[in-house]
């Protein structure tokens, strides 16, 4: 598949790619790298992973990482509750089985609770999306790092799993802190930023059918502007989306001053930021 | 020169630029050019960066290095946000402040008289002492409760462990298994002024920040006319390495101070994402503030919400007589915890103290 190809692929699921998410996805793809994603909340870099797995038809499994996950809840762990229940049933029907053979059948396939990772590596190809990794800890990354190297996990009890292709990895971050380099050296770095007007505007028409040309072009130029205010949180291209649902459902189809105002919990989240954008009349 | 040398010679001008790229990156760039068309500009500038730069401070001096090595400009113009804090031409010259050449004879001055002596006012022979000293410093990180449990004797019951056991036994109650949250360090930022005010200070407190920074998850800025993050530079092991790094990094020594703008911009760009939140966060100036105090306070307050402690530590506060009078001060002071001395080294050490115990 050539990069044209892919965002041909990008664009036909609802995602509009430019230049350098292509070449990054294509990248990912073709050197079986882990792609990267970091850049300002609400620029798409969730969305890539969700629209790449539905462009290149693969199921998506994800990873929400939080502080002090570990093995147990990201890779895998034993139904001991069922185990149990199978060594009363074993009891319970005077089986005679000797005791090697009875533990050995506790410790089956159809015990083990299988989490995201491991099942990204059951179910390959697949596209595997690790979600804010940065709020998780360095033995997590460690861990992490050992599983994407070698696409196997070993389990002491049943063996060693491997992935016949190894699936398609994307890992993002806020920056909470600072991922390690072990892990960041591994994968391809790409920085995802906001995308200019003509872009968000064909964004804003594709992904919200019933705004005219005219409403997504005040609404993105609107965004464009406040993004250059200094604000605590300046908006994305989610904001945006959000705020035409907000004018679709409202019945608007102009964008004025009264309205901008009415509507502006859509788009800025913090009181400090509604305040000087309504002061600096970008608003109208 | 084949076509290879080209690519591995503009991955070296990248390293010298400041860009961290290792030979594991340089591999995976030159892997990346053979499966693009290396014809295309846009191809070959995608390709390098997304395997040689590993973070947004990287981007600017990548764009620089590929439009002086390629030639012309590059495809993409990044927008750069407003404060840039690092610039590719402030890697020129720049040695450490205290010459370091030649051998500096310990003078007969007694440990303990120089523990309590002003910084400001040493000699260099004492100066190299102080570095040794500051060198032999303890810090000792600040801790807050871990999310993540640990297997203990006592606390929490384990339903895991417990039923884990339960297994081991055929499903008999056992002695129950317990849980319990450990502690984790708290991340500890430190602010520190390099304006002209504070320049006697400024190559000692970057010394303690790098003993700090090595015991502990420590960012660190220096404030002057502009935000300068020198997190990646002062964690290199050697004392001498770290500091001619960071002080090459910084291109506002001695300057002036906007204690109010620098501090909003290291808030918006990384305070307010996360590395300040339940923080111990140290802000090392005499208040000297050029800019708009009005401003200083708004953001003092703001990162006081966001922080765990602020504490303030002013060089000339431990001196006899000191009240507080500068307007800097005077409009952080309702938003810091603790206003500490920090002309000494003795004041350094007390100052460890309290940020563990904070």
């Amino acid at each position: 598949m050539t990069p044209d190809e892919l965002a041909a692929e990008l664009d036909r699921v609802g995602y509009l790619p430019d230049a350098g998410v292509t070449t990054a996805a294509f990248l990912a793809l073709k050197m079986h790298r882990p792609l990267f994603c970091e850049g300002e909340p609400g620029t798409g870099k969730t969305s890539l992973a969700l629209a790449l797995a539905q462009a290149l038809s693969l199921p998506l499994i994800r990873l929400q990482c939080h502080e002090g996950i570990d093995a147990s809840q990201a890779l895998y762990d034993w139904d001991f509750p069922r185990q149990l229940l199978h060594l009363r049933a074993m009891e319970a029907a005077g089986s005679t089985l000797d005791p090697d053979t009875a533990e050995a059948s506790l410790y089956t396939r159809r015990f083990l609770l299988a989490r995201p990772l491991l099942r990204a590596l059951e179910e390959s190809p697949c596209v595997l999306l690790v979600d804010e990794v940065d709020r998780a800890d360095d033995e997590f990354e460690a861990f992490l790092l050992e599983v994407l190297d070698s696409n196997t996990v070993t389990i002491p009890e049943l063996g060693e799993i491997r992935a016949l292709v190894p699936p398609i990895v994307i890992l993002t971050s806020n920056r909470t802190r600072e991922v390690h380099d072990a892990l960041k050296r591994r994968c391809l770095y790409h920085w995802l930023e906001h995308p200019d007007l003509s872009r968000e505007v064909e964004i804003i028409q594709r992904r919200q059918p019933g705004v005219t040309e005219h409403l997504a072009t005040q609404i993105a130029t609107a965004v464009g502007k406040l993004r250059d205010l200094d604000l605590l949180k300046p908006p994305g291209v989610a904001e945006s989306l959000d705020w035409a649902g907000a004018l679709l459902a409202l019945g608007r189809t102009e964008l004025d001053a009264e309205t901008a105002a009415t509507t502006l919990g859509a788009v800025l989240k913090y009181r400090e930021d509604a305040t000087r954008a309504l002061a600096s009349g970008v608003l109208g | 020169m084949t076509v290879l040398t080209g690519y591995v010679g503009f991955a070296r001008a990248l390293r010298q630029a400041g860009v961290g790229c290792g030979p594991e990156r340089v591999q995976a760039y030159v892997g990346a050019v053979g499966l693009v068309d290396p014809g295309s500009r846009d191809d070959l500038y995608w390709a390098g960066r997304l395997t040689l730069c590993g973070e947004p401070d990287d981007l600017p001096r990548y764009d620089a290095a590929f439009e002086a090595w390629f030639g012309g400009e590059p495809p993409r113009r990044a927008r750069h946000r407003k404060l840039r804090a690092t610039q590719l031409a402030a890697l020129n010259g720049g040695e450490s402040q205290d010459g370091r050449g030649g051998r500096l004879a310990t003078a007969a001055g007694d440990t303990e008289v120089l523990r309590h002596k002003d910084i400001a006012g040493l000699t260099p022979a004492e100066k190299a002492h102080l570095r040794e000293l500051i060198a032999t410093l303890e810090p000792v990180p600040p801790k807050r409760r871990a999310l993540r449990a640990r297997k203990a004797r006592s606390g929490q019951l384990d339903p895991r462990r417990t039923l884990r056991a339960m297994l081991a036994s055929g499903g008999e109650p056992v002695r129950p298994r317990y849980r319990r949250k450990g502690t984790r360090p708290r991340k500890v930022v430190l602010l520190v002024d390099v304006s002209g005010s504070m320049s006697p200070y400024a190559d000692a407190l970057l010394r303690f920040a790098h003993v700090v920074a090595r015991a502990m998850p420590t960012e660190v800025c220096t404030l002057g006319t502009r935000l300068t993050r020198v997190s990646r530079q002062l964690k290199h092991r050697d004392a001498e390495f770290a500091l001619l790094s960071a002080t090459r990094a910084v291109p506002d020594y001695e300057g002036g101070t906007r204690l109010g703008e620098t501090i909003k911009v290291f808030l918006d760009r990384w305070g307010q994402r996360g590395v300040a939140r339940r923080a111990v966060v140290v802000v090392f100036s005499d208040g000297w503030e050029r800019g708009d105090t009005a401003l200083l306070g708004e953001q003092l307050a703001r990162l006081r919400r966001l922080a765990h402690a602020v504490i303030w530590v002013n060089p000339h506060a431990g001196k006899d007589g000191y009240a507080p009078t500068q307007s800097g001060i005077i409009a952080a002071l309702p938003h810091v915890d603790r206003l500490l001395a920090g002309h000494s080294l003795d004041t350094l050490r007390h100052l460890l103290k309290e940020i563990n115990r904070a």
